[in-house]
């Protein structure tokens, strides 16, 4: 009993702190990227007219995000329903778009971010509780053009 | 030191190549770390002692890679890739690898 209770308890936490964390995080998310949209991110490196590049670096930014009780939960159950998982594209495009963010504050003089990359791996915290994390890295080259 | 992840430096010419380099670390956080990344698990979110941990270990791998590059007389290194794999329970290996070369200013950039 208790521990039906304990587990309920970790779900109902789940639910409202994690859905509070998930609309900070997403309002954070839209009001950086809102400031870096006029900068090119660009996964080719075709596009370099090396003319005018005045300083190239590499750029690299990560983060690692796990999702909450209750979204493990509902994750489980789509689990055996099958078709899309939706508890966890939240989780995954939360990562991936702080963690291109965070490349892109790692050189903010730059005007330009090219090949970009990103890599997404499963971090297991402990075997138990290690299930839903995720660790993503971006990294691209950051160009500065010749003024 | 010059590094990129495409295959040359924009603007710059190789003018050597010293083949490759690479670094690798292997790291853990303490017991109380992982006990809090495990409290933090419940509510979701960044669990920030491992955003840390990995960020530690990118730039000891990093820098071991720079140190191994500049022992062989680069000045550059390209074409970087990275790797993460779980070894333990905790445990994370960063491994960092590019192409060591010396680049000097292109002769097309000093023209212009």
């Amino acid at each position: 009993m208790e521990s039906l209770i304990f587990a309920v308890v970790l779900l109902a936490l789940g639910f409202f702190f994690g859905r509070y964390a998930e609309s900070k995080h997403y309002k954070s998310i839209r009001k950086r990227e809102s400031q870096y949209r006029h900068k090119p991110v660009l996964s080719g490196k075709t596009a370099l007219s090396e003319k005018n590049i005045n300083k190239s670096q590499l750029a690299v930014g990560s983060v690692v995000v796990s999702i909450d009780r209750f979204k493990l939960m509902v994750s489980t159950i789509q689990n055996l329903l099958g078709g899309e998982v939706h508890a966890f594209s939240s989780l995954i495009d939360r990562g991936r778009r702080e963690a291109t963010l965070r490349m892109m504050e790692s050189s903010p003089g730059a005007d330009g971010y090219y090949n970009f990359k990103i890599e997404t791996s499963t971090i297991s915290g402990s075997s138990k509780n290690g299930l839903g994390t995720i660790e993503v890295m971006a990294y691209a080259t950051a160009v500065s053009f010749h003024s | 030191m010059i590094l990129t992840n495409i295959e040359t430096v924009p603007g710059q010419e190789i003018v050597e190549h010293y083949g490759l380099v690479s670094g690798s670390t292997i790291r853990a956080k303490h017991a109380g770390r992982d006990f809090m990344a495990g409290i933090k698990n419940i509510f979701g979110g960044e669990l920030k002692g491992y955003t840390e941990l990995l960020r530690e270990s990118r730039a000891q791998s990093m820098e071991r890679m720079v140190s191994q590059a500049s022992k062989l007389g680069a000045n550059a290194i390209v074409n970087i890739r990275f790797a993460t794999s779980t070894v333990a329970v905790g445990a994370a290996e960063i491994f960092a690898y590019g192409t060591a070369v010396k680049v000097s200013p292109s002769s097309r950039q000093i023209e212009n």
